[in-house]
């Protein structure tokens, strides 16, 4: 069922190219923008080069937010999804899931590069990869309860960004810790270690979040 | 005991018993309030390292102290309305977030104002003070949901929902002290030991932290009250009301 659920969903993703590639799009022009706002001196990038990736991230992310229960909502297959005799809370982590690969792995995938051009150490990598990848998780996870509380209002997306921020900021501080200690070759396990805590917890408590939010929202 | 406290369930016997309840709340809270705040500034011994700059945690602790307590009950109202339907409940978790964020707010003002001749700067990004922004920005959503939000029912829901969500942040709160190296000091009062204050000071403070409760509970009976005839403005009784404070006048 739960990949039944995720086919649609990326199949769905895949005929709106404009949608999938928004968020990507939207974190290379945030990294763009440092270094011509801030200084283009590669010593001064590379020591906030993981925040700025992270931060980058997370933005995208909260962009990307708004699009995952919308079109199912307006459309009426979100009500038919709630009423089916399925568990909803399992196609809400399909749906979930799905958001992640759309928008969080991609993003994952080119942050590497990314953050070789902020001229971060390469030894940073692999926690780069792994955080990004745990955390963008985490913020789709998170940020599904508030894109379900602000599905049925016409203008939710600062709304969206106000509810779901201030939930953001344990992950984003332990993952761009984890990276910084990284690259200044410090061990990053322990961060590392939260930033999965927190992706695993939140694995367990939101589908169930989500779904009521979600019966709120529809119920209007 | 049971039914009585159904009975606040009940929008008509709430109006009723709120009025007495907030007059000596109201009562309770200015004087435990005025002898707190004379003792505290004026009595209390000065502290051999702080000086006189301390005398501002007569403020900072309790404002502090009651909006994470604020926070806690809102949560709790909201799993109450959830569980067991109750709209009053709801209704006043809505009324306690501005109250909540204000003490908060209060508590950031007041400890910059302390931290600026102790710590030598008003702000620092130490642990406690990021989860405790982490908590009025979480307040910000429930206001903002309501007003966002145009029905009522669902704005509730949402905003119990985030709140409920919210309480993840209320241990890393408490805890944050004694988890991570901060520059901000550990609670100097436990309720389970002995605090680390000689009794000159921390009974003016419990009395701060007590007026502090009195005042929440007062304001928030007020505001219960007009939030009540606001939504109730359709009942027979509210109708009543209304026409019998007209003749009175």
């Amino acid at each position: 069922m739960i990949t039944g659920m995720l086919k649609r969903e990326i199949k769905l993703s895949y005929r709106r190219k404009a949608d999938l590639a928004n968020p990507l799009l939207f974190f290379l022009m945030m990294i763009v923008l440092f270094p011509l706002g801030v200084t283009p001196n590669t010593d001064k990038l590379s020591v906030i080069a993981p925040g700025l990736v992270w931060v980058a991230g997370l933005l995208s992310t909260l962009l990307s937010l708004d699009m995952m229960f919308r079109d199912d909502y307006e459309d009426g297959s979100l009500e038919q999804m709630l009423l089916a005799a399925a568990p909803a809370e399992m196609l809400v982590t399909a749906k979930i899931i799905a958001h992640w690969l759309m928008t969080g792995l991609p993003l994952t995938l080119v942050s590497p590069f990314l953050a070789l051009s902020l001229a971060m150490p390469e030894r940073a990598i692999p926690a780069l990869i792994i955080s990004l990848g745990l955390g963008t998780l985490t913020f789709s996870l998170i940020g599904s309860v508030g894109a379900a509380l602000t599905v049925g209002l016409r203008k939710g997306g600062l709304l969206l960004s106000l509810l779901v921020m201030p939930l953001f900021i344990p992950i984003l501080i332990f993952g761009a810790s984890a990276v910084t200690a990284a690259a200044t070759e410090f061990p990053y396990q322990a961060q590392l270690a939260y930033v999965g805590a927190i992706c695993l917890g939140a694995l367990a408590i939101v589908p169930w979040i989500t779904t009521m939010a979600l019966k709120v929202s529809v119920s209007e | 005991m049971w039914t009585w406290f159904h009975k606040w369930g009940s929008p008509k016997w709430f109006y009723d018993m709120s009025k007495p309840w907030s007059f000596w709340l109201g009562l309770l809270s200015i004087i435990t309030l005025s002898v707190g705040v004379v003792w505290g500034l004026a009595f209390a011994p000065s502290d051999y390292q702080m000086g006189n700059s301390y005398r501002i945690i007569f403020v900072h602790v309790p404002a502090a102290f009651s909006a994470q307590s604020i926070y806690m009950g809102m949560a709790v109202l909201g799993i109450i309305g959830f569980v067991w339907k109750m709209k009053m409940s709801f209704m006043m978790a809505k009324v306690l977030a501005p109250i909540g964020c204000s003490l908060a707010i209060l508590a950031f003002i007041t400890g910059a104002i302390w931290g600026a001749p102790t710590w030598g700067t008003p702000w620092v990004w130490d642990a406690r003070i990021i989860s405790v922004l982490v908590m009025v920005l979480l307040y910000f959503g429930v206001i903002a949901i309501h007003y966002v939000i145009d029905n009522q029912t669902n704005a509730d829901k949402a905003a119990a929902v985030l709140t409920i969500l919210g309480t993840i942040n209320i241990p890393i709160i408490k805890y944050s002290v004694e988890w991570w190296n901060t520059l901000h000091q550990p609670s100097s009062i436990k309720l389970t030991e002995k605090p680390a204050m000689p009794p000159e000071m921390f009974i003016p403070l419990f009395i701060m932290i007590f007026g502090f409760y009195f005042f929440i509970g007062y304001l928030s009976l007020v505001r219960g009250r007009a939030e009540l005839l606001e939504r109730e403005r359709r009942a027979g009784w509210v109708k009543d009301e209304i026409k019998a404070q007209a003749e009175k006048y």
